[in-house]
Protein backbone atom coordinates (compact mmCIF):
# COMPACT_ATOMS: atom_id res chain seq x y z
CA UNK A 1 0.00 0.00 0.00
CA UNK A 2 1.90 3.10 -1.18
CA UNK A 3 0.73 6.32 -2.58
CA UNK A 4 2.41 7.40 -5.74
CA UNK A 5 2.07 11.49 -6.06
CA UNK A 6 3.09 13.55 -9.06
CA UNK A 7 4.86 16.42 -8.34
CA UNK A 8 4.07 19.93 -10.09
CA UNK A 9 7.31 22.38 -10.39
CA UNK A 10 8.71 24.72 -12.60
CA UNK A 11 11.98 22.46 -12.95
CA UNK A 12 13.57 24.89 -10.78
CA UNK A 13 10.93 24.88 -7.63
CA UNK A 14 8.13 22.29 -6.43
CA UNK A 15 4.58 24.64 -6.78
CA UNK A 16 3.21 25.43 -3.82
CA UNK A 17 -0.27 22.98 -4.08
CA UNK A 18 2.12 20.09 -4.71
CA UNK A 19 2.76 20.23 -0.81
CA UNK A 20 -0.95 20.20 -0.29
CA UNK A 21 -1.40 17.41 -2.73
CA UNK A 22 1.51 15.83 -0.61
CA UNK A 23 -0.40 16.34 2.65
CA UNK A 24 -3.85 14.62 0.95
CA UNK A 25 -1.54 11.94 0.02
CA UNK A 26 -0.86 10.65 3.18
CA UNK A 27 -4.03 11.13 4.47
CA UNK A 28 -4.77 8.02 2.01
CA UNK A 29 -1.50 6.08 3.36
CA UNK A 30 1.76 7.50 5.08
CA UNK A 31 4.40 5.83 2.09
CA UNK A 32 4.28 8.60 -0.43
CA UNK A 33 6.26 8.68 -3.13
CA UNK A 34 6.78 11.76 -5.43
CA UNK A 35 7.91 11.36 -9.00
CA UNK A 36 9.38 14.13 -10.33
CA UNK A 37 9.64 14.15 -13.70
CA UNK A 38 11.13 17.35 -15.70
CA UNK A 39 14.32 18.70 -17.52
CA UNK A 40 17.28 20.18 -15.28
CA UNK A 41 14.91 19.43 -12.78
CA UNK A 42 17.46 18.69 -9.95
CA UNK A 43 16.57 20.71 -7.40
CA UNK A 44 13.34 19.92 -7.71
CA UNK A 45 14.04 16.86 -6.39
CA UNK A 46 16.02 17.66 -3.81
CA UNK A 47 13.17 20.00 -2.70
CA UNK A 48 10.48 17.53 -2.35
CA UNK A 49 12.90 14.83 -0.63
CA UNK A 50 13.18 17.15 1.85
CA UNK A 51 9.51 17.51 2.82
CA UNK A 52 9.15 15.20 5.92
CA UNK A 53 5.74 13.74 4.75
CA UNK A 54 7.50 12.43 1.94
CA UNK A 55 9.33 8.46 1.93
CA UNK A 56 11.47 8.54 -1.49
CA UNK A 57 11.31 10.17 -4.44
CA UNK A 58 11.18 8.79 -8.01
CA UNK A 59 13.41 11.29 -10.54
CA UNK A 60 13.28 11.22 -14.30
CA UNK A 61 15.34 14.43 -15.60
CA UNK A 62 14.66 14.32 -19.55
CA UNK A 63 14.21 17.00 -22.31
CA UNK A 64 10.68 15.30 -22.90
CA UNK A 65 9.05 16.63 -19.71
CA UNK A 66 10.40 19.76 -19.17
CA UNK A 67 6.47 21.01 -20.31
CA UNK A 68 4.89 18.51 -19.19
CA UNK A 69 2.76 17.69 -21.99
CA UNK A 70 -0.03 14.84 -20.98
CA UNK A 71 0.96 12.57 -24.03
CA UNK A 72 4.52 12.44 -22.94
CA UNK A 73 3.98 12.34 -18.84
CA UNK A 74 0.99 9.97 -18.44
CA UNK A 75 2.96 6.97 -20.25
CA UNK A 76 5.58 8.15 -17.82
CA UNK A 77 3.19 7.76 -15.12
CA UNK A 78 1.58 4.50 -16.09
CA UNK A 79 5.17 2.90 -16.46
CA UNK A 80 5.61 3.51 -12.38
CA UNK A 81 2.71 2.74 -11.54
CA UNK A 82 3.23 -0.46 -10.98
CA UNK A 83 3.86 -1.01 -7.09
CA UNK A 84 0.90 1.74 -5.96
CA UNK A 85 -2.22 1.45 -5.47
CA UNK A 86 -3.06 5.17 -5.85
CA UNK A 87 -1.47 7.78 -7.83
CA UNK A 88 -2.39 11.14 -7.12
CA UNK A 89 -1.98 15.00 -7.86
CA UNK A 90 -3.53 18.26 -7.47
CA UNK A 91 -7.31 18.98 -9.19
CA UNK A 92 -5.72 22.01 -11.14
CA UNK A 93 -4.80 22.52 -14.76
CA UNK A 94 -2.14 20.12 -14.32
CA UNK A 95 -3.44 17.35 -12.90
CA UNK A 96 -6.94 17.66 -14.58
CA UNK A 97 -4.66 17.68 -18.18
CA UNK A 98 -2.72 14.34 -17.60
CA UNK A 99 -4.10 12.32 -14.95
CA UNK A 100 -7.17 11.15 -17.13
CA UNK A 101 -4.92 9.29 -19.69
CA UNK A 102 -3.21 7.49 -16.76
CA UNK A 103 -6.72 6.59 -15.54
CA UNK A 104 -7.44 5.44 -19.22
CA UNK A 105 -3.96 3.15 -19.55
CA UNK A 106 -4.94 1.94 -16.57
CA UNK A 107 -8.59 0.86 -16.85
CA UNK A 108 -9.66 2.93 -14.04
CA UNK A 109 -12.12 5.55 -12.34
CA UNK A 110 -10.87 8.28 -11.62
CA UNK A 111 -11.87 10.42 -8.58
CA UNK A 112 -11.62 13.87 -9.21
CA UNK A 113 -11.39 17.26 -7.14
CA UNK A 114 -11.11 15.38 -3.73
CA UNK A 115 -12.16 17.59 -0.87
CA UNK A 116 -12.10 14.65 1.80
CA UNK A 117 -9.76 11.67 2.43
CA UNK A 118 -12.24 9.30 4.70
CA UNK A 119 -10.09 6.07 3.79
CA UNK A 120 -7.90 4.48 1.24
CA UNK A 121 -11.12 3.94 -0.73
CA UNK A 122 -13.53 6.42 0.14
CA UNK A 123 -13.59 10.00 -0.59
CA UNK A 124 -15.72 13.89 -0.38
CA UNK A 125 -16.01 15.29 -3.39
CA UNK A 126 -18.21 18.57 -4.95
CA UNK A 127 -20.48 17.97 -7.41
CA UNK A 128 -22.56 20.57 -9.14
CA UNK A 129 -20.27 23.47 -8.67
CA UNK A 130 -19.92 22.41 -4.77
CA UNK A 131 -23.22 22.69 -4.42
CA UNK A 132 -23.78 19.20 -3.45
CA UNK A 133 -21.22 16.90 -1.40
CA UNK A 134 -20.90 13.76 -3.33
CA UNK A 135 -19.27 10.71 -0.36
CA UNK A 136 -17.76 8.06 -3.12
CA UNK A 137 -16.46 5.02 -2.61
CA UNK A 138 -13.71 3.64 -5.42
CA UNK A 139 -13.81 -0.29 -6.15
CA UNK A 140 -10.79 -0.41 -8.49
CA UNK A 141 -7.99 -2.03 -7.42
CA UNK A 142 -5.75 0.96 -8.17
CA UNK A 143 -6.94 4.22 -7.73
CA UNK A 144 -6.17 7.29 -9.77
CA UNK A 145 -7.33 10.60 -7.23
CA UNK A 146 -6.85 14.27 -7.65
CA UNK A 147 -7.31 16.44 -5.16
CA UNK A 148 -8.48 19.90 -4.87
CA UNK A 149 -5.66 21.87 -2.81
CA UNK A 150 -7.10 23.85 -0.95
CA UNK A 151 -8.86 21.62 1.18
CA UNK A 152 -6.12 20.64 2.67
CA UNK A 153 -3.29 22.25 4.29
CA UNK A 154 0.08 22.86 2.68
CA UNK A 155 2.97 20.04 4.05
CA UNK A 156 5.74 21.26 5.69
CA UNK A 157 8.50 21.48 3.60
CA UNK A 158 11.80 21.03 5.36
CA UNK A 159 13.34 18.73 7.84
CA UNK A 160 13.10 15.34 5.56
CA UNK A 161 15.74 12.92 3.71
CA UNK A 162 13.70 11.00 1.39
CA UNK A 163 15.86 8.74 -0.71
CA UNK A 164 16.01 9.88 -4.88
CA UNK A 165 16.16 7.01 -7.32
CA UNK A 166 16.89 7.98 -10.50
CA UNK A 167 14.00 6.37 -12.77
CA UNK A 168 13.36 5.11 -16.75
CA UNK A 169 11.62 7.86 -19.15
CA UNK A 170 9.00 6.11 -21.09
CA UNK A 171 8.31 6.23 -25.29
CA UNK A 172 6.77 9.18 -25.87
CA UNK A 173 4.20 9.39 -28.89
CA UNK A 174 5.78 12.54 -30.43
CA UNK A 175 2.39 13.73 -31.60
CA UNK A 176 2.18 16.88 -29.48
CA UNK A 177 4.37 20.08 -29.35
CA UNK A 178 4.82 22.98 -26.70
CA UNK A 179 5.04 26.07 -28.12
CA UNK A 180 5.04 28.86 -25.38
CA UNK A 181 3.50 29.70 -22.04
CA UNK A 182 2.45 33.34 -21.68
CA UNK A 183 2.43 33.53 -17.45
CA UNK A 184 0.47 36.13 -16.14
CA UNK A 185 2.62 38.55 -14.47
CA UNK A 186 1.67 40.38 -10.99
CA UNK A 187 2.96 41.63 -8.37
CA UNK A 188 0.36 40.59 -5.87
CA UNK A 189 -0.43 37.24 -4.70
CA UNK A 190 -1.73 34.58 -6.95
CA UNK A 191 -5.61 34.22 -6.82
CA UNK A 192 -5.86 30.73 -5.87
CA UNK A 193 -3.44 31.05 -3.05
CA UNK A 194 -4.04 34.07 -1.71
CA UNK A 195 -5.20 34.82 2.49
CA UNK A 196 -7.08 37.66 0.97
CA UNK A 197 -9.08 38.06 -2.09
CA UNK A 198 -10.73 41.97 -3.23
CA UNK A 199 -12.95 41.12 -5.86
CA UNK A 200 -15.27 43.55 -7.97
CA UNK A 201 -18.46 42.71 -9.71
CA UNK A 202 -20.26 44.90 -12.89
CA UNK A 203 -20.97 46.73 -9.97
CA UNK A 204 -17.43 48.88 -10.47
CA UNK A 205 -18.83 49.99 -13.92
CA UNK A 206 -15.82 49.84 -15.77
CA UNK A 207 -12.56 48.61 -15.93
CA UNK A 208 -10.57 51.92 -14.61
CA UNK A 209 -12.62 51.37 -11.63
CA UNK A 210 -11.19 48.63 -10.58
CA UNK A 211 -8.33 51.08 -9.31
CA UNK A 212 -10.23 51.11 -5.95
CA UNK A 213 -10.15 47.59 -6.01
CA UNK A 214 -6.40 47.29 -6.54
CA UNK A 215 -5.61 50.05 -4.20
CA UNK A 216 -7.16 47.91 -1.44
CA UNK A 217 -5.55 44.86 -2.47
CA UNK A 218 -2.32 46.41 -2.09
CA UNK A 219 -2.75 47.39 1.17
CA UNK A 220 -4.11 44.28 2.44
CA UNK A 221 -1.31 42.33 0.28
CA UNK A 222 -4.58 40.54 -1.47
CA UNK A 223 -5.34 39.17 -4.70
CA UNK A 224 -7.38 40.82 -6.79
CA UNK A 225 -10.67 38.73 -8.15
CA UNK A 226 -13.46 39.25 -10.20
CA UNK A 227 -17.20 38.38 -10.92
CA UNK A 228 -17.68 36.82 -14.57
CA UNK A 229 -20.38 40.03 -15.28
CA UNK A 230 -17.17 41.92 -14.89
CA UNK A 231 -15.41 39.89 -16.86
CA UNK A 232 -17.91 39.23 -19.78
CA UNK A 233 -17.93 43.17 -19.76
CA UNK A 234 -14.37 43.49 -20.16
CA UNK A 235 -13.43 45.49 -17.53
CA UNK A 236 -10.58 43.10 -16.57
CA UNK A 237 -8.77 39.96 -17.50
CA UNK A 238 -10.26 36.06 -17.23
CA UNK A 239 -7.67 34.77 -15.26
CA UNK A 240 -8.75 37.09 -12.16
CA UNK A 241 -12.62 35.35 -12.77
CA UNK A 242 -13.81 33.66 -9.31
CA UNK A 243 -16.69 31.12 -9.80
CA UNK A 244 -17.96 27.82 -11.26
CA UNK A 245 -16.10 28.85 -14.69
CA UNK A 246 -13.33 30.71 -12.98
CA UNK A 247 -11.02 30.13 -10.25
CA UNK A 248 -12.45 28.36 -6.56
CA UNK A 249 -10.87 30.27 -4.23
CA UNK A 250 -10.82 29.63 -0.67
CA UNK A 251 -8.68 32.89 1.31
CA UNK A 252 -8.95 33.82 5.29
CA UNK A 253 -10.99 36.94 4.07
CA UNK A 254 -12.97 37.52 0.60
CA UNK A 255 -13.95 40.72 0.39
CA UNK A 256 -16.88 41.19 -2.76
CA UNK A 257 -17.77 44.61 -4.31
CA UNK A 258 -20.41 45.26 -6.21
CA UNK A 259 -21.13 41.84 -7.15
CA UNK A 260 -24.53 40.67 -6.89
CA UNK A 261 -23.67 37.39 -6.24
CA UNK A 262 -24.64 34.88 -9.02
CA UNK A 263 -24.77 31.14 -8.47
CA UNK A 264 -22.29 30.67 -10.72
CA UNK A 265 -20.03 33.52 -8.37
CA UNK A 266 -20.76 31.99 -5.11
CA UNK A 267 -19.75 27.84 -6.03
CA UNK A 268 -16.71 30.11 -6.12
CA UNK A 269 -15.60 31.65 -3.21
CA UNK A 270 -18.31 30.67 -0.27
CA UNK A 271 -15.99 28.50 1.33
CA UNK A 272 -13.91 30.92 2.23
CA UNK A 273 -13.30 31.66 6.28
CA UNK A 274 -14.52 35.14 6.15
CA UNK A 275 -16.78 36.92 3.64
CA UNK A 276 -17.35 40.87 3.28
CA UNK A 277 -19.77 41.84 0.95
CA UNK A 278 -20.33 45.68 0.04
CA UNK A 279 -23.21 46.27 -2.27
CA UNK A 280 -25.96 49.11 -2.07
CA UNK A 281 -28.72 46.99 -3.33
CA UNK A 282 -29.42 45.24 0.31
CA UNK A 283 -31.20 42.43 -1.01
CA UNK A 284 -28.57 41.32 -3.44
CA UNK A 285 -28.05 37.18 -2.52
CA UNK A 286 -24.32 37.93 -1.75
CA UNK A 287 -25.25 39.11 1.54
CA UNK A 288 -27.21 35.79 2.91
CA UNK A 289 -23.39 34.11 2.94
CA UNK A 290 -21.98 37.18 3.96
CA UNK A 291 -20.54 37.56 7.57
CA UNK A 292 -20.36 41.17 7.28
CA UNK A 293 -22.23 42.93 4.60
CA UNK A 294 -22.06 46.99 4.23
CA UNK A 295 -24.78 48.41 2.15
CA UNK A 296 -22.92 50.84 0.57
CA UNK A 297 -21.94 52.73 -2.73
CA UNK A 298 -18.52 50.96 -3.45
CA UNK A 299 -17.32 54.97 -5.12
CA UNK A 300 -17.94 56.06 -1.58
CA UNK A 301 -17.14 53.00 0.67
CA UNK A 302 -14.10 51.61 -0.79
CA UNK A 303 -12.27 55.20 -0.89
CA UNK A 304 -13.33 55.28 3.01
CA UNK A 305 -11.92 52.13 3.47
CA UNK A 306 -8.46 52.48 2.26
CA UNK A 307 -8.20 55.27 4.63
CA UNK A 308 -9.80 53.41 7.53
CA UNK A 309 -7.19 50.89 6.48
CA UNK A 310 -4.56 53.33 6.29
CA UNK A 311 -5.67 54.38 10.23
CA UNK A 312 -4.29 50.99 11.50
CA UNK A 313 -1.09 50.52 13.13
CA UNK A 314 -0.21 47.27 11.50
CA UNK A 315 -1.92 45.00 9.48
CA UNK A 316 -1.43 41.15 8.76
CA UNK A 317 0.81 39.83 5.64
CA UNK B 1 -12.22 16.73 -43.00
CA UNK B 2 -14.84 15.56 -40.25
CA UNK B 3 -15.49 16.54 -36.81
CA UNK B 4 -17.30 14.27 -34.00
CA UNK B 5 -18.26 17.06 -30.90
CA UNK B 6 -20.09 15.20 -27.91
CA UNK B 7 -22.94 16.55 -26.45
CA UNK B 8 -24.29 15.99 -22.57
CA UNK B 9 -27.47 16.90 -20.95
CA UNK B 10 -27.23 18.15 -17.64
CA UNK B 11 -29.59 20.18 -14.75
CA UNK B 12 -29.58 24.13 -16.30
CA UNK B 13 -26.56 26.16 -14.92
CA UNK B 14 -29.33 28.90 -13.64
CA UNK B 15 -30.94 26.04 -11.74
CA UNK B 16 -30.36 26.31 -7.90
CA UNK B 17 -30.18 22.20 -7.36
CA UNK B 18 -31.78 20.46 -4.45
CA UNK B 19 -29.82 17.57 -2.67
CA UNK B 20 -32.54 14.89 -2.09
CA UNK B 21 -33.69 14.38 1.46
CA UNK B 22 -32.57 10.35 1.68
CA UNK B 23 -29.10 11.47 0.43
CA UNK B 24 -29.21 9.55 -2.97
CA UNK B 25 -28.49 12.32 -5.49
CA UNK B 26 -29.95 15.38 -6.33
CA UNK B 27 -33.65 16.48 -7.62
CA UNK B 28 -33.82 15.97 -11.34
CA UNK B 29 -37.91 15.28 -11.77
CA UNK B 30 -39.92 19.41 -13.44
CA UNK B 31 -36.19 20.32 -13.58
CA UNK B 32 -35.14 22.60 -16.40
CA UNK B 33 -32.52 20.63 -18.35
CA UNK B 34 -30.08 21.95 -20.98
CA UNK B 35 -26.85 20.84 -22.91
CA UNK B 36 -23.82 21.23 -20.67
CA UNK B 37 -23.07 25.26 -21.57
CA UNK B 38 -18.72 24.18 -22.70
CA UNK B 39 -20.47 21.62 -24.86
CA UNK B 40 -22.43 24.25 -26.74
CA UNK B 41 -18.83 25.96 -27.43
CA UNK B 42 -17.66 22.77 -28.60
CA UNK B 43 -20.80 22.24 -30.95
CA UNK B 44 -20.26 25.98 -31.78
CA UNK B 45 -16.07 25.74 -32.87
CA UNK B 46 -17.33 22.79 -35.00
CA UNK B 47 -20.06 25.08 -36.76
CA UNK B 48 -17.45 27.50 -37.50
CA UNK B 49 -14.49 25.89 -39.02
CA UNK B 50 -17.50 24.26 -41.47
CA UNK B 51 -18.16 27.69 -42.72
CA UNK B 52 -14.90 28.31 -42.96
CA UNK B 53 -14.60 25.81 -45.33
CA UNK B 54 -12.06 23.15 -44.22
CA UNK B 55 -14.68 21.04 -42.45
CA UNK B 56 -17.19 18.88 -44.76
CA UNK B 57 -19.34 17.33 -42.31
CA UNK B 58 -20.16 17.52 -38.33
CA UNK B 59 -22.04 14.71 -36.26
CA UNK B 60 -23.16 15.14 -33.09
CA UNK B 61 -23.47 12.62 -30.23
CA UNK B 62 -25.01 12.03 -27.18
CA UNK B 63 -25.27 8.92 -24.37
CA UNK B 64 -28.35 9.49 -22.35
CA UNK B 65 -32.14 8.60 -21.93
CA UNK B 66 -34.54 9.36 -24.86
CA UNK B 67 -34.39 13.29 -23.81
CA UNK B 68 -31.15 13.28 -24.21
CA UNK B 69 -31.74 13.54 -27.62
CA UNK B 70 -32.84 17.07 -27.27
CA UNK B 71 -28.95 18.18 -26.85
CA UNK B 72 -28.17 16.58 -29.95
CA UNK B 73 -31.34 18.55 -31.96
CA UNK B 74 -30.61 21.64 -30.40
CA UNK B 75 -26.73 20.86 -31.94
CA UNK B 76 -28.57 20.21 -35.67
CA UNK B 77 -30.09 23.03 -35.53
CA UNK B 78 -27.01 25.36 -34.66
CA UNK B 79 -25.37 23.23 -37.79
CA UNK B 80 -24.36 19.77 -36.93
CA UNK B 81 -24.89 17.62 -39.88
CA UNK B 82 -26.19 14.42 -38.27
CA UNK B 83 -26.79 13.21 -35.05
CA UNK B 84 -25.67 9.65 -32.81
CA UNK B 85 -27.66 9.01 -29.92
CA UNK B 86 -26.38 5.93 -27.60
CA UNK B 87 -29.21 5.03 -25.55
CA UNK B 88 -28.26 4.76 -21.61
CA UNK B 89 -31.10 4.85 -18.81
CA UNK B 90 -28.39 4.31 -16.67
CA UNK B 91 -25.53 6.93 -15.30
CA UNK B 92 -22.18 6.23 -16.59
CA UNK B 93 -19.12 7.43 -15.69
CA UNK B 94 -16.43 8.63 -17.60
CA UNK B 95 -14.17 6.23 -17.93
CA UNK B 96 -17.37 4.14 -19.43
CA UNK B 97 -18.48 7.48 -21.52
CA UNK B 98 -14.77 7.88 -22.97
CA UNK B 99 -14.94 3.99 -23.84
CA UNK B 100 -18.04 3.99 -25.87
CA UNK B 101 -16.93 7.14 -27.52
CA UNK B 102 -14.33 5.20 -28.60
CA UNK B 103 -16.57 2.70 -30.14
CA UNK B 104 -17.97 5.90 -31.93
CA UNK B 105 -14.87 7.28 -33.13
CA UNK B 106 -14.11 3.71 -34.76
CA UNK B 107 -17.25 4.30 -37.03
CA UNK B 108 -17.08 7.41 -37.81
CA UNK B 109 -13.73 8.44 -38.35
CA UNK B 110 -12.91 11.90 -37.53
CA UNK B 111 -10.54 13.90 -37.87
CA UNK B 112 -11.72 15.64 -34.89
CA UNK B 113 -13.67 14.85 -31.90
CA UNK B 114 -14.40 18.09 -29.87
CA UNK B 115 -16.06 17.89 -25.99
CA UNK B 116 -16.63 20.58 -23.09
CA UNK B 117 -14.15 20.80 -20.79
CA UNK B 118 -16.24 19.52 -18.07
CA UNK B 119 -19.76 18.52 -16.89
CA UNK B 120 -21.10 20.96 -15.07
CA UNK B 121 -22.82 18.23 -13.43
CA UNK B 122 -20.67 15.50 -11.63
CA UNK B 123 -17.75 18.25 -12.56
CA UNK B 124 -15.37 15.01 -13.25
CA UNK B 125 -13.28 16.84 -16.33
CA UNK B 126 -12.17 13.05 -17.43
CA UNK B 127 -13.59 12.38 -20.87
CA UNK B 128 -11.90 14.21 -23.49
CA UNK B 129 -8.37 12.52 -21.95
CA UNK B 130 -9.61 9.59 -21.36
CA UNK B 131 -11.06 9.07 -24.97
CA UNK B 132 -7.61 11.00 -25.94
CA UNK B 133 -5.51 8.39 -24.54
CA UNK B 134 -7.82 5.18 -25.09
CA UNK B 135 -7.45 6.53 -29.05
CA UNK B 136 -3.84 7.05 -28.58
CA UNK B 137 -4.34 10.89 -29.86
CA UNK B 138 -3.09 13.89 -28.58
CA UNK B 139 -5.52 16.44 -26.82
CA UNK B 140 -5.80 20.14 -26.28
CA UNK B 141 -7.91 20.85 -22.93
CA UNK B 142 -9.25 23.62 -21.70
CA UNK B 143 -8.99 25.35 -25.19
CA UNK B 144 -9.67 29.15 -25.84
CA UNK B 145 -8.39 29.75 -29.40
CA UNK B 146 -8.11 26.88 -32.38
CA UNK B 147 -6.40 27.09 -34.98
CA UNK B 148 -6.91 24.45 -37.56
CA UNK B 149 -4.03 23.86 -40.20
CA UNK B 150 -3.14 20.95 -42.85
CA UNK B 151 -2.47 18.52 -40.61
CA UNK B 152 -2.31 19.60 -37.11
CA UNK B 153 -4.02 22.35 -34.74
CA UNK B 154 -2.45 25.00 -33.22
CA UNK B 155 -4.31 25.86 -29.83
CA UNK B 156 -4.23 28.27 -26.87
CA UNK B 157 -5.19 26.66 -23.57
CA UNK B 158 -6.11 28.07 -20.32
CA UNK B 159 -4.05 27.13 -17.81
CA UNK B 160 -3.75 28.30 -14.13
CA UNK B 161 -0.60 30.38 -14.58
CA UNK B 162 -1.68 32.22 -17.74
CA UNK B 163 -1.67 30.85 -21.54
CA UNK B 164 -0.21 27.63 -22.91
CA UNK B 165 0.43 27.51 -26.72
CA UNK B 166 0.34 24.08 -27.94
CA UNK B 167 0.61 22.14 -31.62
CA UNK B 168 -1.05 18.64 -31.49
CA UNK B 169 -1.06 16.59 -34.89
CA UNK B 170 -4.54 15.55 -36.27
CA UNK B 171 -6.78 13.40 -35.26
CA UNK B 172 -6.79 15.12 -32.24
CA UNK B 173 -9.28 15.69 -29.28
CA UNK B 174 -10.17 19.21 -28.17
CA UNK B 175 -11.92 20.12 -25.20
CA UNK B 176 -13.48 23.43 -25.12
CA UNK B 177 -13.37 26.14 -22.42
CA UNK B 178 -16.09 28.84 -22.09
CA UNK B 179 -14.28 31.50 -23.78
CA UNK B 180 -13.63 29.78 -27.20
CA UNK B 181 -16.16 31.35 -28.49
CA UNK B 182 -20.09 32.91 -28.38
CA UNK B 183 -22.40 30.13 -28.86
CA UNK B 184 -25.04 31.27 -31.43
CA UNK B 185 -28.79 30.77 -30.76
CA UNK B 186 -30.50 28.68 -33.32
CA UNK B 187 -32.87 30.55 -35.87
CA UNK B 188 -36.76 29.34 -36.16
CA UNK B 189 -35.98 28.08 -39.47
CA UNK B 190 -33.45 26.15 -38.40
CA UNK B 191 -34.99 24.46 -35.37
CA UNK B 192 -37.63 23.01 -38.17
CA UNK B 193 -34.79 22.00 -40.33
CA UNK B 194 -33.21 19.85 -37.61
CA UNK B 195 -36.02 18.10 -37.55
CA UNK B 196 -35.47 16.15 -40.65
CA UNK B 197 -31.81 15.66 -39.91
CA UNK B 198 -30.88 12.04 -39.19
CA UNK B 199 -30.63 10.50 -35.81
CA UNK B 200 -28.66 7.11 -35.64
CA UNK B 201 -29.53 4.99 -32.61
CA UNK B 202 -27.13 2.56 -30.88
CA UNK B 203 -27.74 1.10 -27.67
CA UNK B 204 -24.58 1.67 -24.75
CA UNK B 205 -24.95 -2.00 -23.44
CA UNK B 206 -24.69 -3.66 -27.22
CA UNK B 207 -21.71 -1.61 -28.23
CA UNK B 208 -19.06 -4.19 -26.46
CA UNK B 209 -17.39 -2.43 -23.73
CA UNK B 210 -17.32 -2.47 -20.78
CA UNK B 211 -19.26 0.01 -18.59
CA UNK B 212 -19.82 -1.13 -15.45
CA UNK B 213 -19.36 1.91 -12.60
CA UNK B 214 -16.49 1.38 -10.74
CA UNK B 215 -16.92 4.38 -8.25
CA UNK B 216 -20.10 3.80 -5.83
CA UNK B 217 -21.61 6.96 -4.88
CA UNK B 218 -22.36 6.95 -0.81
CA UNK B 219 -24.00 10.17 -0.19
CA UNK B 220 -24.70 13.06 -1.93
CA UNK B 221 -25.83 15.66 0.77
CA UNK B 222 -25.64 19.64 1.13
CA UNK B 223 -22.26 21.58 2.00
CA UNK B 224 -22.67 22.56 5.39
CA UNK B 225 -24.71 26.11 5.29
CA UNK B 226 -23.07 29.16 6.55
CA UNK B 227 -24.39 30.81 9.49
CA UNK B 228 -25.79 34.00 8.98
CA UNK B 229 -23.66 37.25 8.89
CA UNK B 230 -24.46 40.81 10.36
CA UNK B 231 -25.00 44.03 8.43
CA UNK B 232 -22.56 46.67 9.36
CA UNK B 233 -23.40 50.27 9.15
CA UNK B 234 -20.53 51.95 7.65
CA UNK B 235 -17.01 51.15 6.50
CA UNK B 236 -15.31 51.88 10.51
CA UNK B 237 -17.21 49.12 12.08
CA UNK B 238 -16.17 47.21 9.28
CA UNK B 239 -12.27 47.96 9.73
CA UNK B 240 -12.96 46.91 13.28
CA UNK B 241 -14.75 44.08 13.19
CA UNK B 242 -12.26 42.82 10.32
CA UNK B 243 -9.33 43.90 12.96
CA UNK B 244 -10.81 43.18 16.08
CA UNK B 245 -13.83 40.18 15.81
CA UNK B 246 -12.82 38.00 12.81
CA UNK B 247 -8.76 39.17 13.50
CA UNK B 248 -8.22 38.64 9.40
CA UNK B 249 -6.36 41.97 9.05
Amino acid sequence: MSVLLIAEHNNKNLKPFTLNAITAASKIDSEVHVLVAGSGSESVAKEAAAVPLVKKVLHCDSPNYQNYLPENLAPLVTKHSEKYDHIVASANTFGKNFMPRVAAALDTSQVSDVIKVKSPDTFVRPIYAGNAFATVKSNDKKRCVTIRPTSFEPAPKTGGSAQIDKVDAADIPNFSKFIKREETKSERPELGTARIVVSGGRGLESGENFKLINDIADKLNAAVGASRAAVDAGYISNDHQVGQTGKVVVPDLYIAVGISGAIQHLAGMKESKIIVAINKDGEAPIFSIADYGLEADLFKALPEFLSELNKLNTIQK
Amino acid sequence: MKILVAVKRVIDYNVQIRVKEDGSGVHTDNVKMSTNPPDDNATEESVKLKESGKVKEIVAVTIGDDKAQETVRKALAVGADRGIHVKSDTYIEPLGIAKILKKVVEKEKPDMVFLGKQAIDDDCNQTGQMLAAMLNWPQATFSSKVTLKDKSMEIVREIDEGLETVEVNLPAVVTCDLRLNEPRYASLPNIMKAKKKPIDQMIAKDLGVDITNRVQQLKVEEPPKRKAGIKVANVAELVSKLKNEAKVI
